[in-house]
C-alpha cells in the first residue's frame, strides 16, 4: 500500500505540470503585449518597461519558464505588481475566512445532502424522491450570488436576524464569528448538497438492486438494517468521490460567496488582484486551488480502502 | 401501458419522441425556452425601450411604477435591459455548448483512437481540470480584454475535457465491439471507420452533455459578469445587469431579483431538458458523467 500511495503522488506531478504550463502561457499567450496588458490603459511606457523588466517578460520564453519554475520550487511565489508584499504572505493573511466558510459549507451540505438522498433512494419514485430531485436541479440552476442576495434580502434586510456581511475571526467570539458564517455557509453549500444528494440517491439506488440485498432480505433482516449495515456502507464510494469532485465547485463557489458577503478571504483576493491585473497574486492564486484540488482528490482516493475493502490496489 | 387497452396485431410503431420526453417537467422546460427564446428573438418588438438610455431623473425607481421592472442606478428601464439581455445569454449558452462539443468531440475521438497521443492529451485534460473553471475564465477574460468572443472562449475551454473524457470512453467501449473489429477487418480506412462506427455511438451523450454544458455557460455567463470580468458594460446581459444592481441592492433589490429570477427559469429549463433527454436516451456513460458536470 506504500507503494500505491507513493504511486499516487506521483501521478498528481504530471497534473501540475500541465497546470503550472497553462496558468504561465495564459499571460503570455494573451493577445498584445503583457506588460502592457498588466499595466493598464493608463500606463506611461515606463511603467510598462518596469513591469515588463520586474517579471522578466523581456527574456526567451523558456529562460522565463524554468526561472519561473525554480522560484516556484523553493516556494517562492513572486509578489504582487500593486502591492510589493510577497504572493505567499497575501494569500496566508487571506486564508483564514476561506478555510472558515469551506469547512462550515463541507460539514452542512454533507450532513443535509446524504441523508436526502438516502430518503430519495428509499422511498423511490414517492414525492419524497421527486422533491429531493427537485431540490437538487433547483440548487444546479440558481445563480450562486442571487442566492446570497436572496437570502441577505430575507435574513438581514426584511427579518434582521442576521448581520448582512463582514467578517469576524472566531478569536473574538464563537456567535459573532457563526453569524457572519451562517448566509455564506447557506449560500454556497446549496450546488455542493444538489450535487451530493442526487449522486447520494443514485448510488443507494444502485445498491439496493443488487442481489446480496435481496439475500440479506430473505435471510429476514430488518429493513434498517439492510440500509445500515448493506446498502450505505456499499453505496459510500461514489457519493465520497464526487464529495472530492465537488470541491472545484466549492472552490468557484468560494469566490462569488465572498465577493457577495464580502469575506476578505482567498476568493476576494482572487477577484481584487483580477480587476487589478495583478498578475503574480493570479497565478498563486490559482496554483493554490489547482494543487488543492489535486491533493483532496488524491486524499479522497485512499479513502477508498477505508470504506470499500474490496478495494485493493 | 397503451398496449393493455387492446390486443394489437402489427408491432406498435415507434414514436417518434421518446415517451420519457413528454413528461410534465420537460414540457415545461421547452415551454420556457421557447419563451425565453421568442423574447430574445422579437426584444426590439416587446414594449422595449433603449436598453443602454441614461435617465438620471428617472433612477432606481421601483417596479410597476414608471417602467413594469423598475430602473436602476442610471434611470435604464429594467425590463428593456432583461430582454435584451436574453439574447447574449442564449447565445452564449449555445455557442459554449457547440463549441466545446464539437473540439471535445475531436479531442476524445483522437484520444480514444489513436492510443500513442491519448497519454499526453488526457494529462493536458486532466491539468485543464484541476484549474477551477471560475478562476481560469476570469483570467483569461481579464487578460485578453471584456467582450462577448472571449467568454465564449473562457467558458468553452474549462468544459472540452469532460466532453473530450466522456468521447473517449465511449470510443474506448466501442472499439472492441464486433462489428467495428469486422469494419477493421473489411479494410474500412480509419476516418470512415471513426465517422462511420464510432461517430453514431457518441451522439446521444452528446446531446445530454451539451445541454448540460449550455445550462452550466449561462450561470458562468453571469458569474463572470457578475465579478466584473465578463461582457463589457455597454451589452445588457443578465450577468450585467446584476453587477450593476450590487452598490445599490439594499434600497432597489429587484434590479438584481429580476434578472436572476431569468437566469435561474432558464438554466432550470434547460437543465430539466437534459435530465429527460439523458433518461429518454439512457446512456449509462452520460447518466455517470452527468452527474459530476
Amino acid at each position: 500500500m506504500g507503494r500505491f500511495i507513493l504511486g499516487r503522488l506521483a501521478a498528481t506531478l504530471p497534473v501540475m505540470g500541465v497546470v503550472a504550463v497553462i496558468v504561465f502561457l495564459l499571460l503570455r499567450l494573451a493577445p498584445g503585449d503583457p506588460a502592457a496588458i498588466l499595466a493598464g490603459d493608463a500606463a506611461s511606457p515606463e511603467q510598462i518597461a518596469e513591469i515588463r523588466a520586474r517579471l522578466g517578460l523581456d527574456q526567451p520564453i523558456l529562460a522565463q519558464f524554468l526561472s519561473w519554475i525554480g522560484r516556484l520550487a523553493q516556494g517562492d511565489l513572486g509578489s504582487s505588481i500593486i502591492s510589493n508584499q510577497p504572493v505567499a504572505k497575501l494569500i496566508l493573511d487571506r486564508i483564514e475566512p476561506t478555510l472558515a466558510l469551506a469547512t462550515t459549507t463541507i460539514l452542512f451540505a454533507v450532513l443535509v445532502a446524504v441523508p436526502l438522498g438516502v430518503l430519495a433512494a428509499w422511498w423511490h419514485g414517492t414525492w419524497v424522491d421527486r422533491m429531493v430531485m427537485a431540490i437538487s436541479v433547483l440548487g444546479f440552476s440558481v445563480p450562486v450570488f442571487v442566492l446570497g442576495y436572496l437570502l441577505i434580502f430575507g435574513f438581514a434586510m426584511q427579518l434582521r436576524v442576521l448581520p448582512v456581511q463582514g467578517y469576524v475571526s472566531i478569536t473574538e467570539g464563537l456567535w459573532p464569528f457563526l453569524s457572519r458564517l451562517i448566509l455564506p455557509t447557506l449560500t454556497l453549500s446549496v450546488i455542493y448538497i444538489a450535487l451530493i444528494a442526487r449522486t447520494t440517491r443514485s448510488s443507494v439506488l444502485e445498491v439496493l438492486g443488487e442481489d446480496y440485498i435481496r439475500t440479506a432480505r430473505a435471510k429476514g433482516i430488518g429493513e434498517t438494517q439492510v440500509l445500515w449495515r448493506h446498502a450505505l456502507r456499499n453505496a459510500a464510494v461514489p457519493v465520497i468521490s464526487v464529495i472530492g469532485l465537488g470541491i472545484a465547485l466549492l472552490i468557484s463557489g468560494v469566490v462569488v460567496t465572498e465577493s457577495v458577503f464580502n469575506l476578505p478571504g482567498l476568493g476576494r483576493l482572487t477577484v481584487d488582484s483580477v480587476l487589478a491585473r495583478d498578475y503574480p497574486v493570479i497565478q498563486g492564486v490559482i496554483l493554490l486551488f489547482s494543487a488543492l484540488y489535486v491533493l483532496v482528490n488524491l486524499a479522497i482516493d485512499l479513502t477508498y480502502l477505508l470504506f470499500d475493502p474490496r478495494i485493493r490496489y | 401501458m397503451t398496449g393493455s387497452t387492446a390486443p394489437s396485431r402489427l408491432p406498435a410503431r415507434r414514436p417518434i419522441l421518446p415517451p420519457a420526453l413528454l413528461n410534465p417537467g420537460v414540457l415545461a422546460g421547452l415551454a420556457v425556452l421557447l419563451v425565453v427564446g421568442l423574447a430574445a428573438v422579437a426584444a426590439p418588438y416587446l414594449w422595449t425601450g433603449d436598453p443602454i438610455l441614461l435617465r438620471p431623473r428617472l433612477r432606481l425607481k421601483p417596479p410597476f411604477e414608471l417602467a413594469w421592472l423598475g430602473t436602476d442606478a442610471f434611470g435604464r428601464d429594467v425590463w428593456s435591459r432583461v430582454v435584451y439581455g436574453a439574447r447574449v445569454s442564449l447565445a452564449i449558452g449555445f455557442a459554449v455548448a457547440t463549441a466545446s462539443v464539437l473540439i471535445g468531440l475531436v479531442i476524445g475521438l483522437v484520444a480514444g483512437y489513436l492510443r500513442r497521443l491519448d497519454a499526453v492529451v488526457m494529462r493536458i485534460m486532466d491539468g485543464i481540470m484541476a484549474i477551477p473553471s471560475i478562476l481560469l475564465a476570469i483570467a483569461m477574460v481579464t487578460l485578453s480584454g471584456a467582450g462577448i468572443g472571449t467568454v465564449i472562449v473562457a467558458i468553452a475551454i474549462p468544459e472540452i475535457p469532460r466532453v473530450a473524457r466522456l468521447v473517449r470512453s465511449v470510443v474506448l467501449s466501442v472499439r472492441s465491439e464486433p462489428y467495428v473489429e469486422a469494419a477493421i477487418g473489411a479494410g474500412t480506412r480509419l476516418p470512415m471507420l471513426l465517422v462511420r462506427h464510432v461517430l453514431p455511438n457518441t451522439i446521444a451523450p452528446l446531446i445530454v452533455q451539451g445541454t448540460y454544458v449550455c445550462a452550466s455557460a449561462i450561470l458562468t455567463e453571469a458569474i463572470l459578469s457578475f465579478l466584473g470580468a465578463g461582457i463589457p458594460t455597454e451589452i445588457p446581459s443578465w450577468g450585467n445587469i446584476m453587477a450593476e444592481g450590487r452598490q445599490a441592492f439594499q434600497i432597489a433589490p429587484w434590479v438584481i431579483l429580476f434578472p436572476g429570477l431569468c437566469v435561474a427559469a432558464t438554466v432550470l429549463a434547460v437543465n430539466i431538458i437534459g435530465d429527460g433527454l439523458r433518461d429518454a436516451l439512457d446512456p449509462r456513460t452520460a447518466r455517470r458523467l452527468g452527474a459530476l458536470r
